[in-house]
């Protein structure tokens, strides 16, 4: 009891000044990067200098201490009995001997290869992840990921180097089928819908879910369009949609990193399991057999009061081991949707976008980014530019589609169908191959190379137009 | 000199008419409020979509950030033949500005002492008073423009059928005795269970500014809660969303809303374990107008 410090488990001495963190977690949420969530939750360090001492300290820690001091008692959380429990020592072994610091050196290393990164990162648990997270630049966090390659499949392939796909979300405040279609159409003629067509109801029960369903597999079967689709619904009502014979292609479920987050979303791993068991006996996929769609982001457990004292990046990270258990399709980090009171403004969302996707990468997820804001956040269309170019350059593996960047639905903006067609004409960015084969057949793009729509409406949907526009006028 | 900038002007306009290309789909636009058709400049947004919408982003901005004129509204509010006899009391939550007050919702949900000691004075100076069936706190939120458009024509509509022909009824259970009109700066939907309390009404209905959409910077929310107290959580509330009038309309918002009070009353309660059932008769109508044009 003589040390000043026993309070504190680490500290670091500056000159004549000690700075005292009193656990890991502390540690962790001391060393993040700025933001107004952790702000909120009273986690955040107080002072400039103190973040970077944290971090300092942090970059000293042994990544082994994560699996002795676990930021969540075992006995208290499933997810923490998740990434215990599932670690892999043997994929582990290679970088076991790692500091926190030492572990980004190695990460931007030669050593680091594609192979090596597949390889290990069973080895990799989401604490890890979300400390080395903290002590790299945003430019580390797009040069790493873009190592990471995540592929998967269910009726083409998502996660090719050198591809981004899109997902097509054609809300609207009614579910009205006819506002529904005129959204699709205007995203498939705008080459977008590879990664899945998904829409989030509003009203959210068995029987809308089930009636979206067939009425987006009544189109792909219809235009033979080699993609998937998804209600964004409760994972128990996709679970009741496939007993009554739904035509079923992905289970949606929105996750989070703590039990009781996921409780407050009213499921828990089983559910999961159950549901991933039910879609995959559907046996719907030609290509492969991930059917899964997860959709995270930063402060949903602070949001449900669920976040034990952790900043809400480890929190976030924590939701990529339930993510990885399942082995999804695709994984979507909403990064701008919760609002000011989590990510205040444009730089705070852009941060947070980047860190989700390469913690999300390096644990071996397909991991996309809804790159949006709403309208009472510090952010604007630019700040969605230049978030959006910065995760094409990371090889992130889809983003949103919605006619001109406005949500109707849930009020709010993301990327937009051209905003797509400027990350493939900037970035030379293709669509999933089998998607690309399929847009050139029905001659949407002109120039499949140079991302050139054609300038007439395809055959096959000015039939369809016709329908609409000839029927009622 | 003037003659040739003109020159330079129509050979840039001719140039802009081939670079953008309209999508024959753009008549769809007439089925949804999506922007769908837009055309494209490469494969880029036209200039003329790209400016309308920096226009509903700047105005959803505005609605945000213009601070509500609660003299203006007090002042509209009094002048009603339906308004309670007591003037309407202006209050603050403890976010002391919109910066504090978007990062920190927990100073929104709660009054501040100011506020809060105008609340108990007045319950304190009118023990007469039976107890208020009805509290109506009217919140700035996220849009200002929603409360400044949309307040006293909903109330109007409500009054109608709280109070009909402006007469106490004679079953007093019929009859809401409403308390003074509160209006809020500041304030989250949670703010109602402050008033609520401290006015020792039975419940409390929240009108809040509803976080502006893009083609909507003008949305107002509705919430009830029965018995509001501090600490209470959204599972204790019922909403009524999207009031406005290229919306939910105010006559039929009010109807929905009196629907909430008469079971709240009834029941004793609110939140998950009150389900709105004033729209039974109307959701089959829904499937008529709704087509897959893509398919058949």
């Amino acid at each position: 009891m003589s040390n000043p410090h026993s309070s504190f488990q680490f500290h670091h001495t500056v000159g004549e000044r000690t700075f005292g963190f009193v656990d890991l977690a502390d540690l962790m949420a001391k060393a993040t990067p700025a933001r107004s969530g952790d702000r909120l939750a009273g986690v955040a360090a107080e002072s400039a200098e103190e973040r970077v001492i944290a971090q300092m300290t942090l970059a000293d820690l042994p990544l082994t201490i994560f699996l002795e001091q676990l930021l969540i008692p075992y006995e208290d959380d499933e997810i923490t009995r998740l990434i215990i429990d599932d670690h892999d020592k043997q994929a582990f072994a290679p970088i076991s001997h790692l500091t926190v610091g030492g572990f980004r050196d190695w990460l931007l290393s030669d050593l680091a290869t594609p192979e090596v990164l597949t390889r290990i990162r069973q080895g990799i648990t989401p604490e890890m992840a979300a400390a080395v997270s903290k002590i790299m630049r945003n430019q580390d966090l797009i040069l790493v990921a873009k190592k990471c390659h995540v592929k998967t499949a269910f009726r083409n392939t998502i996660g090719l180097p050198g591809h981004l796909s899109t997902r097509l979300q054609p809300n609207h405040p009614t579910d009205d089928l006819t506002g529904i279609a005129a959204s699709m159409l205007d995203g498939l003629l705008y080459a977008n819908g590879d990664a899945v067509i998904g829409i989030n109801p509003a009203t959210d029960n068995v029987q809308q879910a089930s009636r979206l369903i067939k009425m987006m597999d009544e189109v792909i079967q219809h235009y033979e369009i080699p993609t998937q689709s998804c209600v964004l619904t409760h994972v128990t009502n996709t679970i009741e949609c496939i007993d009554q014979g739904a035509p079923v292609d992905l289970v949606f479920q929105s996750i989070g990193g703590t039990q009781a987050t996921n409780d407050s979303f009213g499921f828990n791993l089983a559910n999961l399991a159950e549901a991933q068991d039910a879609a995959l006996s559907l046996n719907r996929g030609t290509v492969g057999n991930n059917v899964m769609y997860f959709e995270t982001g930063q402060g949903s457990s602070l949001s449900a009061n669920a976040h034990h004292g952790l900043d809400q990046q480890t929190c976030e990270t924590r939701a990529y081991a339930v993510a990885r258990k399942f082995n999804p399709l695709l994984v979507n980090t909403v990064v701008g949707f919760i609002g000011p009171e989590y990510l205040y403004d444009g730089k705070e969302i852009t941060r947070a976008g980047l860190e989700d996707h390469f913690c999300g990468k390096l644990l071996g997820l397909p991991m996309g980014c809804d790159v949006c804001y709403t309208n009472h956040a510090e952010a604007d269309q630019n700040d969605m530019d230049n978030l959006l170019t910065l995760l094409g350059v990371a090889g992130c593996t889809f983003i949103m589609g919605i006619p001109g960047s406005d949500d109707i639905m849930l009020n709010y903006q993301t990327t937009s169908f051209h905003d797509a067609l400027y990350a493939r004409r900037a970035l030379g960015l293709k669509p999933a191959p089998e998607f690309d084969a399929w847009l050139a057949k029905m001659e949407i793009f002109k120039n499949n190379e140079q991302f050139t729509l054609n300038n007439q409406l395809p055959d096959a949907f000015q039939q369809s137009l016709n329908r609409m526009i000839g029927g009622r006028s | 000199m003037s003659t040739k900038k003109t020159k330079t002007l129509d050979i840039n306009a001719s140039a802009n008419e081939e670079a953008v290309i309209e999508n024959p789909w753009q008549t769809l636009n007439a089925f949804t409020d999506a922007r769908v058709g837009l055309g494209r400049s490469g494969v880029s947004v036209p200039t003329k979509h790209l400016l309308a919408f920096q226009l509903a982003h700047a105005q959803a901005i505005d609605a945000v950030h213009t601070q509500l004129d609660t003299h203006q509204l007090a002042k509209a509010l009094t002048e009603q033949d339906w308004a309670p006899d007591c003037a309407p009391l202006i209050l603050h939550s403890r976010a002391t500005d919109r910066a504090t007050y978007l990062q920190r919702p927990d100073y929104g949900r709660r009054l501040d002492d100011e506020s809060g000691r105008i609340l108990d004075k007045h319950t304190a100076e009118n023990p007469h008073l039976a107890q208020y069936d009805l509290a109506i706190a009217v919140v700035d939120g996220l849009s200002s423009l929603a409360i400044e458009q949309n307040t006293v024509p909903f109330l109007a509509a409500l009054s109608t059928y709280l109070n009909p022909n402006n007469t106490t009824s004679k079953h007093a259970q019929e009859h809401w005795n409403i308390a003074p009109i509160c209006i809020v700066q500041q304030g989250r939907v949670a703010i109602g269970d402050d008033i609520c309390q401290r006015l020792n009404a039975k419940c409390v209905l929240v009108l809040i500014g509803e976080r502006p959409g893009l083609s909507s910077p003008d949305s107002l929310g509705l919430y009830l809660t029965w018995e509001g107290k501090v600490g209470l959580t959204d599972a204790s509330r019922n909403c009524i969303s999207n009031v406005r009038p290229a919306g939910l309309v105010y006559q039929e918002a009010a109807r929905k809303a009196f629907y909430l009070l008469n079971e709240a009353r009834t029941l004793k309660l609110s939140g998950v374990n009150l389900k709105d059932r004033s729209d039974n008769d109307l959701i089959l109508n829904e499937e008529v107008e709704s087509r897959n044009f893509l398919t058949n």
